[in-house]
């Protein structure tokens, strides 16, 4: 598959497309390029370290939602076994725009949950592109019942640009569906392990984003709104976009710094696209690593009231004397 | 401009907001919805509900409290806990600006005002959303003050009445913000786990991450006639699908028709209606009035 370069990568993608007209020209050459195709190769690795080491916000933004970025079901045919999807709400239809099931980890069981984006058009429409509706979130809090009851570790996967604002999730109870979500899982007695993996949009993405342990990729993002809606609301322009980005603070290096992130699983040079197999890698050893602590864990008590705690914790503020 | 123009006085902007929203200074007051002038103090004593159409004119977060909660023993909680600029975030103005804007015009220090009380004599812990204070938004502070009324429900083995009245999470503090919707959230569980009522009443406007967390999650689901009760916004969902959309859509009315609230109930019932509701949940004896 062609690797498609975002606007600030271009000077990438001119040295990656002249890279492979060497190739296609040395096919049927006399003359030995090879060495130049090395130079060049070595060249775009150290440009793309380059442009990567001073990403902006709203870069990771668009790296984040790139459109061959690996998605939920790549991560699930990647670092699983044995994967069962299971369907439907049981109370009004199956939403395209997650996915779910039981498939093995190593040896051990788990329970699976993630938004689901389309590659294509087509495929696209009908993931809603990975916008949740009530029903959605329905089929994940039944799967998350049934993880609980035959005790499986839930592990979620957070990419959605948010839930779907729609008449008919409206009509249906969007905002019960979330937050009732919030509420099970903050109380539900088995471990939850939650990854963004693409984009974190706001409400849409915590509600099946509470648990035990908060990892994000590099350059993944997670935000209360979309920069563009941040700049829509607050500058009135879609100009600021970019100066949304960075002041709304949606990297994962700054919610690690902000206490709101326990782990950011390292991306290959260039994003999660550039390398999957490298990537699913990464992040099987920190989802690994996330399980160990969880069940490090002595009781299921001692899992929830660690889980409360840390709900808790959130939230920056002042207290001044009483009175 | 005509020198004929120059002499006459500017015109007097009508601020639409403050006509809707709240209830402007002076003795003579026009309803929002029916446009009847009305006499100040006879809205007043009619809980801000006109008297010729019903319309529920928005009212700030102590204004709430004094008419719902009985006048004595009462005392605030989590009013030391005040905001910080985390983020240091800024956009058109400064989030600090914002904040002190918000303060003085309203006189409260966030968005959330939390007092313990008694509603006729039965003693309960009531959260009331300041609208006007950032547009209810839910930050930190928010966040906290709905925990410590969770706590003090708790410890007290009492009710525990939120009235709402928000746009949504406060961009302002970033993911921060977000975060609250699953604290305020998870504090409930442990609220229902002690077996104490959690009433939630949706007034108009209840919007966004504050809908989308405990409003719904109440053990009874109220909303004031004709209340604004949404995800997300009708403007942004008119943009996404592109049709018109439907007569009474996301409001009080419509949610109760499909299911997604207990009962509407009028300001000038809430405080029989609800005093009821716990009287019955919490084993009470009735009182005869």
């Amino acid at each position: 598959m062609k690797t498609v370069f975002l606007e600030f990568e271009q000077p990438i993608g001119e040295l990656e497309a002249k890279i492979e007209e060497l190739r296609f020209v040395q096919e049927d050459s006399a003359v030995d390029i090879s060495q130049e195709i090395e130079r060049l190769q070595k060249k775009s690795q150290s440009l793309t370290k380059e442009i990567y080491a001073g990403l902006k916000s709203w870069q990771i933004a668009q790296v984040a939602r790139h459109s061959q970025r690996p998605y939920t079901l790549d991560y699930i045919e990647a670092l699983f076994s044995d994967f069962d999807e299971l369907h439907g709400d049981r109370a009004f239809s199956d939403d395209p725009a997650i996915v779910g099931g039981i498939a093995r980890f190593g040896d051990r069981p788990v329970m699976i949950i993630g938004h689901q984006k389309g590659r294509d058009t087509k495929d696209r429409i009908y993931r809603n592109f990975g916008q949740a509706r009530p029903e959605g979130y329905r089929k994940a809090l039944r799967l998350m019942r049934l993880a609980e009851k035959f005790s499986l570790p839930i592990l979620t996967f957070i990419d959605t640009p948010g839930a779907y604002p729609g008449i008919g999730a409206e009509e249906r109870g969007q905002s019960e569906a979330i937050g009732r979500n919030l509420y099970e899982m903050a109380a539900l007695k088995t471990p939850i392990i939650c990854t963004v993996i693409g984009e974190g949009g706001s409400g849409g993405a915590l509600a099946i984003g509470v648990g035990d342990q908060m990892l994000m990729l590099q350059y993944s993002i997670y935000s209360v709104i979309s920069p563009e809606g941040c700049a829509a609301i607050l500058w009135k322009t879609p100009e600021k976009t970019s100066e949304a980005a960075e002041a709304l603070g949606i990297t994962s290096t700054r919610l690690k710094s902000l206490g709101l992130v326990d782990k950011i699983v390292p991306e290959p040079l260039g994003g999660a696209h550039r390398d999957s197999a490298m990537m699913a890698q990464n992040l099987k050893r920190a989802l690994q690593d996330a399980l160990k602590q969880v069940d490090s864990i002595a009781t299921m008590d001692e899992l929830l009231d660690r889980r409360y705690e840390r709900l808790m914790g959130y939230g920056k503020f002042k207290e001044s004397r009483k009175g | 401009m005509s020198w004929f123009k120059k002499l006459l006085p500017p015109r007097i902007k009508r601020d639409k907001k403050s006509v809707k929203g709240s209830v402007p200074e002076g003795l003579w007051v026009k309803c929002g919805s029916c446009e009847a002038v009305l006499y100040r103090s006879d809205l007043e004593s009619n809980l801000h509900v006109c008297p010729k159409c019903a319309h529920h004119i928005r009212i700030s977060a102590r204004t709430r409290l004094d008419c719902f909660l009985d006048p004595d023993n009462r005392f605030e909680i989590g009013s030391e806990i005040i905001p910080v600029d985390t983020l240091k975030f800024k956009d058109s103005r400064r989030y600090v600006d914002r904040l002190s804007e918000a303060g003085a015009a309203t006189g409260e220090s966030d968005a959330l005002v939390v007092q313990q009380g008694t509603l006729k004599g039965v003693p309960l812990v009531v959260a009331a959303f300041e609208f006007e204070f950032m547009g209810g938004s839910m930050g930190s502070v928010v966040g906290e003050r709905f925990v410590r009324a969770v706590d003090a429900a708790r410890e007290q083995k009492i009710p525990f009445v939120c009235f709402l009245a928000s746009g949504g999470a406060r961009m302002q503090e970033g993911l921060l913000s977000l975060m609250q919707m699953a604290k305020t959230c998870a504090a409930l569980t442990r609220l229902s786990h002690d077996r104490l009522p959690f009433i939630s009443v949706l007034t108009d406007p209840t919007m966004g991450g504050v809908s989308a967390s405990f409003a719904m999650i109440g053990d009874v689901v109220i909303a004031e006639p004709n209340a604004l009760i949404g995800f997300a916004g009708p403007r942004v969902i008119e943009q996404t699908v592109r049709e018109k959309l439907p007569e009474g859509f996301q409001r009080a009315e419509f949610l109760l028709e499909k299911g997604a609230i207990d009962m509407i109930v009028d300001r000038r019932q809430s405080r029989d209606r609800i005093a009821n509701l716990l009287g019955q949940l919490m084993h009470l004896n009735s009182e005869p009035d």
